[in-house]
């Protein structure tokens, strides 16, 4: 995984837009209508869903596996 | 998480807004925080001015000197907080009823005398909180509640109007086009005098729901569709220019004195202290 959510869940209205616009089809709509990660393993943090969500809700990071990856390399 | 930025520029207890699900105020009230922060605007020197509707429900959320005023009347307040604190970056948040039709007369001579504000309409082409009515930018033919049939009445183009008044900045961009928003807004923030931008956002709830987009996300792939950016619009043969096709970027950018300067001279010549 590639990426970091952040959900602010009191936030959510579950408008889908987030949904809509994920290029790889990551996020759904729970039961209850709010979001969730369906498919975390296949986002490519490309930040669409949180450019546009009007709420506030969905945060995404990239996580930095060169900075892991960096300490390692150290020694 | 990194925490965002622009979130210290949010009332964080008047958080979640009361806008409906999938409003597309939350994603330009969103990119004026950013243009602010980015232009580097502090909240002790920037002041929020709004009128009456959804739109100007914003004020409310934004951590400022902020003034929620009667409808129609922002930019009168505003230039009352101009011409008595020249040194405040005023931002004024308006509708598309707010500032067209309740306040269009002000609208128009604010744009006329050239005071240094930064107009942002937020237009979702309808009375969202009275229960959808057309607003004089509903576009002809879309459904709203006093507009069963269709709405027969040609709607205003506020990028033209404002042009045509004097406005010296005039910008439209979209709640889809997010990225380009910020820069419209950020821009307008750069020109000294009475600056505008158009940000159409969707109203799923009152426009949406009468026009077949009752999906929010439908309603921005609708815009995706169809802007078109000014360069390429210019250039787009008449015949092109069809269905619901508009340009989105920046129309018209000048400078001209500022309706403060002028009454500052004024206050000089007749002997007062200028501030």
């Amino acid at each position: 995984m590639k990426s970091e959510f952040t959900l602010k869940l009191d936030r959510c209205k579950g408008c889908g837009i987030c949904v809509n616009f994920c290029p790889k089809k990551v996020l759904a709509l729970d039961t209850l209508g709010k979001v969730y990660v369906a498919h975390p393993e296949d986002c490519i943090a490309c930040g669409q869903c949180e450019l546009r969500c009007p709420d506030y809700a969905i945060f995404v990071d990239k996580i930095k596996e060169a900075t892991s990856q960096g300490t390692e390399n150290k020694g | 998480m990194t925490e965002r930025s622009y979130e210290k520029y949010f009332r964080q207890n008047r958080l979640p807004h009361l806008w409906c699900p999938g409003c597309g105020n939350g994603i330009a009230m969103k990119a004026i925080v950013q243009a602010i922060e980015n232009k580097g605007w502090t909240q002790d020197n920037t002041v929020i001015v709004s009128g009456i509707g959804c739109s100007s429900r914003a004020s409310g959320y934004m951590d400022f000197d902020t003034l929620h005023t009667a409808h129609g009347r922002a930019i009168p307040f505003a230039t009352g907080i101009k011409l008595s604190k020249p040194n405040l970056n005023v931002v004024v948040i308006t509708g598309d009823g707010d500032c067209t039709a309740i306040g269009g007369n002000h609208f128009i001579h604010g744009c006329r005398r050239n005071i240094n504000l930064n107009v942002i309409l937020f237009n979702n082409d309808i009375y969202g909180m009275t229960g959808g009515q057309a607003s004089p930018m509903t576009p002809l033919g879309k459904k709203a509640t006093t507009a069963p049939y269709g709405s027969i009445d040609r709607p205003f183009d506020a990028c033209n109007l404002a042009q045509a008044a004097g406005a010296t900045f005039v910008a439209r961009s979209t709640a889809f086009h997010v990225q380009h928003l910020v820069k419209m807004i950020q821009e307008s923030f750069d020109n000294t005098g009475f600056s505008f931008v158009e940000a159409l956002v969707q109203c799923p709830t009152a426009y949406g729901r009468k026009n077949r987009m009752a999906e929010p996300a439908k309603m921005l792939q609708w815009m995706k569709d169809n802007a078109v950016m000014k360069n390429v619009w210019d250039k787009l043969p008449e015949e092109k220019k069809i269905g619901e096709k508009f340009p989105i970027g920046l129309f018209y950018n000048s400078e001209s004195e500022t309706y403060d300067v002028a009454y500052k001279k004024v206050i000089q010549a007749a002997g007062g202290i200028a501030k």
